[in-house]
């Protein structure tokens, strides 16, 4: 696969001036829309997770029409809705050094300086809104014994700046955007589409004006125009097959985006959860989160002893090595993500790892237990203790639990400027969908953050100010609506018709194993250029060979399923491409090439300080925009965590 | 542990206007380790290379927490488990040979889509009514500006835990939402944010629930014991509570 290296994006519309100002002077800027006009404009948004749950409640209640889609069969249960461990906000309630400017600084150089000051900025500051907003609304998160809330240090912070509520955060967040979204629909602001699945967008006159849905329960294939498009529809790491997202995510809505024009930002940058329940077997059909909340009082470690099958109480303290603690002395088992998974996949490759297959490593309460007591670790995990039980017939009090990595979050996303918009005038992208904020790694309880910073405040002002011009935005061309259900009604057409004799789930397994080997933890242009060869061949033979029983007019399981696995397999070459042009590591990005002495990512900032957005090419050769990331306030380093 | 062999007799139903009827699966070599769902993803895997259409059921997360799957597993929703979502269930509960008869949450309110499926947007419509604290996003005071004492809050908690799976409708005699409902209602009533809204709210919510063709509930206990998330009965009392006070 190819690409050429087109016109650089000059100007992501950040306003100048002081970091700290930019947000207020966007604001200020913004164009206002009187609130009967309002009333005559509308707004369509795909997805209720955090991002779009919270945009359509807010966009109802300032009076625009919002017409809301998802693909479940009630809005509440979006993925957001597993999200365990917290949200960070920079209230700096415990009086322990947080502010505004820690938060940036610490979300700017977590996702190694691969993400825009201006949006991160922003982001931290409008953090402190989010929990007022949620209280508010009656989300129950944890507190003290003095009435007041509660907060915990979270995946690599040295500050104690994330909320959360017990171990289901998404969970009372998203409740607490469904609630809002659900009071919309009442005054009849919103009108919800469940058990509807987008599949294309319609661009008429160069501006989205509406999407083509189907009716998951019919078959009908439906338009609906707008004067603007949001889409909220989450993140991609399903390409992968095996991953902590719900069954249903999927990359449908903003790779048909992508195909009309929006440009896809950094493709390649997947976060790789480091405490994951390991795989048991090939059924396997996703792989179950442990929040990385048990890396405060958990232990990792491994035998020292490659091979060693002794039980974990067998192998006495002298004979494990607790390698975070060993590689890491001042972080410990509090690593990032990113380090924290390549360790384990290091050991593991040295043939120390433990359980099915040797892809394990030991997560150890034993001293946690001997120092707090049980009662207090079960106070604290107990409901994560339970899981693990229930699923790997483990009990964690008695035996370490076994962890391994797996694909967890997607950096990337559709590229949006500063308004959150694509290059597609009137297509805006929010929440994981998009490719903000987080450069090329996120910190753990950031994305809660940034979805509900998106849909309850940065949306609805930048929105706002593109909907003041639509005046001029002119007729929805008949044409250009035909032609988008035309594409749609051809490629189901087109998975009915080849009646082969293989499932859609039996290549998108294949395809994740592909992607997992060759493009996951740690890259090469060997691998690279491998996956390179072996996608599109399997993508060929899924459409030679893919079977899809039943007919469109009725609620279609498999129907549903082969049309996303489709569109993951051309989002999987652009991810290998986008891993194979940067040559640097970064973040969650590992190239095996480049790495300092000790096995550290090594950046190459001359060569790739930009945001790598590519643009869809219909002849198969995509086009490289290059946005360049300038860092005024945090000075580049290079990561360090010994 | 070794592999089993299962008889499955599952409820089939082409669509809301189809009768339906039990139809006999085997399956062979399931994993102890598989979840319930794997498991169906097997059978429905051979079931579409041999051109029938495959099992429809719902499921989103796998991790008991999104509220979408839920069948009736052997006459109990989600299973005998206790405190188990159908996802999180694992075939290491099953023995080698056994029968397992799966249908659907069968409810006047919950009326089947196809097979395992059922339309459970009553729900939402409950929720609409009142179930909410009324706040536009952007006019929020700071949060510390409203104490909460921790039991109020712990308890607000674990009523709000309730993932909205419909488990206790399909478990109850009367097809009565009242759990689902009353877990809503006390988790808004438990904190000084709600108050305002409190009697309203709980006037709306029942009044909804009834005109959804859900039944009354006459204190069978059914609900709670299959919840997956454990809502005590004793929200339901709180839920009448606030009603009377309202009318
Ligand atoms: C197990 C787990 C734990 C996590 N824990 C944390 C945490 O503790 N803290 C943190 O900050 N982050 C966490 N994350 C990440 C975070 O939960 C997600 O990034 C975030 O919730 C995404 O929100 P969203 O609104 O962008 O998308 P989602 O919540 O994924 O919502 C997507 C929406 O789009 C709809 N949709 C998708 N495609 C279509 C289509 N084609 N047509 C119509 N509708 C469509 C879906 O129906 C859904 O409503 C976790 C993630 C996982 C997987
Ligand atoms: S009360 Fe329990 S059984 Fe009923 S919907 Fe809620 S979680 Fe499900
Ligand atoms: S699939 Fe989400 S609770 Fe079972």
């Amino acid at each position: 696969m190819h690409y050429t290296v087109g016109e650089p994006i000059q100007d992501a519309k950040a306003p100048e001036g002081p970091v700290e100002e930019r947000w207020d002077k966007r604001r200020f800027a913004a164009k206002l829309v009187n609130p009967a006009n309002k009333r005559k404009l509308r707004v369509i948004v795909i997805g209720t997770g955090l991002a779009g749950g919270s945009a359509a409640a807010t966009l109802g209640e300032l009076g625009y029409q919002v017409t809301s889609f998802c693909y479940q069969d009630s809005p509440r249960r979006a993925h957001s809705i597993a999200a365990q461990g917290g949200i960070n906000a920079a209230k700096n309630y415990r009086g322990d050094g947080d502010s505004i400017y820690r938060l940036f600084y610490d979300t700017v150089k977590g996702g190694d300086f691969r993400s825009r000051e201006s949006n991160v900025y922003r982001l931290a500051q409008v953090s402190v809104n989010i929990i007022d907003q949620a209280v508010a609304q009656g989300v129950p998160f944890a507190r003290e014994y003095g009435g007041l809330l509660d907060t915990r240090s979270f995946g690599g912070a040295q500050v104690s700046r994330t909320f959360y509520a017990r171990g289901q955060t998404g969970q009372q967040l998203l409740l607490g955007a469904y609630q809002a979204l659900e009071r919309q629909i009442a005054a009849g602001t919103v009108t919800m589409h469940t058990r509807h699945e987008m599949l294309d967008v319609i661009v008429s006159g160069g501006r989205a004006r509406g999407v083509v849905v189907r009716d998951m329960v019919t078959g009908e294939i439906e338009t609906h125009l707008a004067d603007a498009v949001v889409l909220a529809s989450g993140g991609y790491g399903n390409v992968f097959f095996l991953s902590t997202n719900a069954k249903g995510c999927n990359t449908t809505a903003i790779w048909r985006a992508h195909r009309r024009g929006a440009y896809f930002g950094n493709p390649c940058y997947t976060q790789i959860h480091p405490t994951c329940i390991p795989v048991s077997g090939e059924y396997q059909s996703k792989l179950t989160l442990m929040s990385e909340s048990l890396r405060n009082d958990g232990r990792v470690w491994v035998p020292k002893t490659k091979g060693d099958s002794r039980p974990a109480h067998e192998i006495p303290e002298v004979e494990r090595d607790y390698y975070l603690e060993r590689i890491y002395p001042s972080f410990g088992n509090l690593v990032p993500r990113d380090i924290a998974s390549r360790a384990a996949k290091n050991v593991c490759d040295e043939g120390r790892g433990v359980g099915p297959g040797g892809l394990g490593v030991y997560l150890d309460f034993a001293d946690a237990i001997r120092r707090l007591g049980r009662d207090a670790v079960e106070k604290k995990y107990g409901n994560l203790f339970e899981m693990y039980e229930r699923i790997t017939g483990e009990n964690p009090y008695e035996q370490p639990m076994r962890i391994y990595p797996a694909v967890h979050y997607t950096m990337g996303g559709l590229w949006v400027d500063y308004d959150l918009q694509s290059t597609v005038p009137g297509l805006f992208v929010i929440g994981e969908a998009n490719f903000s904020d987080h450069g090329a790694n996120r910190l753990g309880a950031s994305a809660l953050m940034q979805g509900l910073a998106d849909g309850y405040f940065v949306l609805p002002t930048t929105v706002g100010d593109y909907l003041a011009g639509a005046g001029d935005f002119g007729d929805i061309a008949q044409e250009d609506i035909e032609e988008a259900v035309g594409q749609v009604q051809d490629k189901i057409d087109r998975l009915l018709s080849v009646q082969g004799d293989r499932t859609a789930d039996s290549f998108h397994r294949e395809l994740g194993k592909i992607m997992w080997d060759y493009c996951g933890m740690e890259r090469s242009e060997e691998s690279l250029r491998k996956a390179l060869e072996l996608i599109p061949e399997l993508k060929k033979e899924f459409w030679a060979r893919v079977k899809v029983s039943g007919v469109n007019e009725e609620l279609n399981q498999a129907l549903e399923r082969a049309g996303r696995v489709a569109d993951f397999f051309e989002l999987a070459e652009l991810m290998c491409l986008d891993a194979l042009h940067r040559t640097e590591s970064c973040g969650g990005h590992f190239r095996a090439e480049s790495q300092t002495e000790e096995g550290e990512a090594l950046r190459d900032d001359d060569a790739f300080a930009y945001v790598a957005a590519w643009e869809w090419n219909p002849d198969g050769t995509p086009v490289l925009h290059k946005e360049t990331l300038e860092y005024e306030y945090v000075k580049m380093t290079q990561r360090s965590y010994k | 542990m070794s592999t089993m062999n299962l008889t499955l007799r599952v409820w089939r139903q082409k669509g809301p206007e189809d009768k339906g009827r039990m139809v006999t699966y085997k399956v062979v070599d399931v994993s102890p380790d598989m979840s319930f769902l794997e498991m169906l993803d097997v059978l429905n895997d051979r079931l579409i290379v041999e051109g029938d259409e495959p099992i429809a059921f719902d499921h989103d997360c796998r991790e008991g927490i999104c509220g979408m799957c839920g069948m009736v597993i052997n006459g109990v929703p989600h299973g005998e488990q206790r405190a188990t979502t159908t996802c999180q269930l694992h075939m290491r509960h099953f023995n080698d040979g056994d029968t397992i008869t799966i249908e659907p949450w069968r409810a006047a309110a919950f009326p089947v889509v196809k097979d395992l499926v059922v339309d459970r947007t009553s729900f939402d419509r409950i929720i609409q009514a009142g179930g909410f604290i009324s706040v536009p996003a952007g006019s929020a005071p700071d949060a510390h500006s409203l104490p909460v004492q921790k039991d109020a809050a712990d308890a607000a908690f674990d009523a709000a835990t309730c993932i909205g799976c419909g488990a206790c409708v399909a478990a109850c005699p009367n097809g009565s939402a009242s759990l689902f409902t009353a877990a809503k209602i006390t988790h808004l009533g438990l904190l000084p944010q709600g108050q305002p809204e409190r009697d309203s709210r709980a006037k709306a919510m029942v009044e909804q629930m009834d005109a959804e063709g859900f039944g009354g509930c006459t204190n069978t206990g059914e609900c709670t014991a299959v919840c997956p998330k454990g809502i005590p009965l004793s929200t339901i009392a709180r839920m009448n509570r606030d009603y009377l006070s309202a009318k």
